[in-house]
């Protein structure tokens, strides 16, 4: 079989068998363990140099969608200071799907707010996969309209396989609870950065998904369907996800260059799942610089720019 | 059955296709409603049928180099063969009962009226003229939603236009949306609902997600109705249902009260 043709799963799983015998020697007494570690960590890294060149999108999707890749309240866990969850629209409900409220980032009080997985069964269900329903949209503009009432900035993380699809949500405005989204988030003073941390999915995502900048993790992606959902309605064959995958050009390096995004954030090897704490790292490194420029400025040069950077996105041709 | 002959896909009536056209294309048994052509309904609309069409410049490219099973550059060729469009919808501008009116019209027959970055483009060049030009705007939808073929930028013509009509707010230019059938995805997502008022012709399909991908997510049988024009006006999220005979008068009547305001 092709790499190309075989899951991530099987990919890494060196990787996974290397990434297990670090954790027993953090937890051993081994007087050694740092040098072995670190030994240990230089084959994962020549183990990924193998596999990161020949990745198909279709991977990379498999990467963003790991069970083991951090999701929101982790980054919130290690980046912000006593973080206080706030919940419900006040019109209908709460949506675990959506995580929001307030915290210290580098000492100052942000807005953050962000898709949540489940990472057991249980939580997965509880947290609807991360599928957000129209309260969810609504809550987040909410804690964003308070951002701006107090002047402070907001971070969003994205990573959902898109608004969920239900009868309720329907009912309830689905459609209107994300574009009324879109409009206030055009509008408003406070800064506001992206970080697409997992799955960037459709109106789901773009909901809470765009800003003053965009930054896109490595192995993440952007896209306006799912490669299953255009392979189901082009190509009418499940099988044919991975061209759609190819097809689609969602990846963070794709954006880069359709000049969507701002910076790519650059994964550890084997993933972010492989290495939370260097990813975390990684994820501060290049947020707090983002979000300091956009508080630099002021909030008309903001809005100015924040306009002029969404109204140049297309490429037409004009004759 | 001869040319001059139809079935209403309705009520299945054998029906005279001048009557269809004389009623503007809606079933006179059934009062069904069939879809437009942009050409068709700015005709409907506009006084004397006269109009102008502006940013008729503006022609989309494949920037992914997209392949299923044709080209999506192929695809644009047969379209704007087929249909005589240069994208799923025309930016007009003209008078109606003598008010100076813009209107983006979308067309369902230029591949299912979907988003890409044209139509992003021109939706939004057209609410810039009417901010810059002070004159409402009425953008009349009738589209599958964001276009698959040109991925994540079709995506971000949501927000763009999105933050144009966040401009026209600040200025007081009336907006109106009219939805037609049908109205899903990415632009019911974004300024599909964003109008001032928006209204809707009779049973048009309307949602965020298509219906079929709704039942294969809940494993049910969808409700009678579900997503239907009646069913948003019931759920709070349409001002008003609007046969397509009382159309230009409604948006007589909201024009001229929209813009009669105190000085």
């Amino acid at each position: 079989m092709d790499l190309e043709e075989k899951d991530f799963y099987q990919l890494e799983k060196n990787i996974v068998k290397i990434t297990e015998e670090i954790e027993i020697l953090q937890e051993s007494e081994d007087p050694e363990r740092k040098e072995k570690i670190s030994s240990l960590k230089e084959e994962i890294k020549q183990e990924w140099n193998k596999i990161a060149p020949q990745l198909t999108p279709l991977h990379i999707v498999q990467i963003a969608r790991h069970p083991k890749r951090p999701y929101t309240l982790d980054y919130i866990e290690n980046l912000i200071d006593d973080f206080m969850e706030v919940h419900g629209d006040r019109r209908y409900g709460d949506d675990p799907a959506i995580v929001a409220g307030f915290g210290f980032y580098h000492g100052q009080t942000a807005a953050i707010i962000g898709h949540q997985k489940g990472r057991t069964t249980r939580e997965r269900i509880a947290r609807n996969f991360g599928q957000s329903n129209p309260e969810g949209y609504r809550k987040a503009l909410r804690v964003m309209k308070l951002a701006e009432k107090f002047n402070f900035p907001i971070i969003t993380l994205i990573d959902t396989p898109g608004a969920y699809p239900g009868i309720e949500a329907e009912e309830r405005g689905q459609a209107e609870a994300i574009a009324y989204n879109l409009k206030e988030i055009s509008r408003l003073n406070v800064p506001m950065v992206v970080v697409v941390i997992g799955e960037g999915g459709s109106g789901g995502a773009l909901g809470i998904g765009f800003g003053d900048a965009i930054l896109m993790l490595e192995n993440s992606f952007y896209s306006v369907i799912s490669p299953e959902g255009c392979a189901a309605i082009l190509w009418k064959d499940q099988k044919a996800v991975r061209q759609s995958a190819e097809n689609l050009k969602f990846l963070a390096k794709d954006l880069l260059g359709f000049g969507i995004i701002d910076k790519i954030i650059p994964e550890p090897p084997g993933g972010a799942h492989v290495d939370y704490l260097q990813t975390f790292k990684n994820v501060d490194k290049y947020l707090y610089p983002t979000l300091k420029q956009s508080m630099e400025k002021t909030p008309e040069e903001r809005k100015k720019q924040r306009y002029e950077k969404i109204r140049k996105i297309g490429i037409i041709d004009e004759r | 059955m001869s040319n001059l002959w139809t079935r209403c896909n309705n009520c299945r009536r054998i029906l005279y296709k001048q009557d269809i056209f004389e009623n503007k294309n809606v079933c006179p048994e059934c009062n069904f409603h069939f879809r437009l052509s942009a050409p068709e309904r700015l005709e409907m609309l506009y006084d004397e049928g006269r109009y102008e069409v502006f940013d008729e410049n503006i022609y989309p490219l494949d920037p992914l180099h997209f392949v299923d099973s044709k080209k999506y550059d192929d695809r644009l060729k047969e379209n704007i063969k087929k249909t005589s469009l240069v994208e799923a919808c025309i930016n007009a501008v003209g008078k109606i009962d003598g008010i100076e009116v813009i209107i983006v019209a979308m067309d369902f027959r230029f591949m299912g009226g979907s988003m890409g970055s044209v139509v992003g483009e021109k939706v939004t060049r057209a609410l810039e003229k009417a901010l810059q030009e002070r004159k409402p705007i009425i953008i009349i939808s009738c589209t599958g939603g964001a276009r698959m073929q040109e991925g994540v930028l079709s995506l971000m013509q949501m927000a763009k236009t999105s933050a144009a009509i966040g401009k026209l707010q600040d200025a007081g230019i009336p907006y109106i949306s009219v939805l037609t059938d049908p109205t899903t995805g990415g632009v019911t997502a974004s300024y599909a609902m964003l109008g001032d008022i928006n209204i809707a012709e009779p049973n048009a399909l309307i949602g965020f997600a298509g219906p079929r991908v709704i039942e294969q997510t809940i494993k049910e049988k969808l409700p009678k109705g579900f997503q239907r024009s009646e069913f948003l006006l019931k759920h709070g999220l349409l001002d008003d249902v609007v046969e397509r005979k009382n159309l230009r008068s409604y948006l007589i009547r909201a024009l001229r009260l929209f813009l009669n305001r105190f000085s």
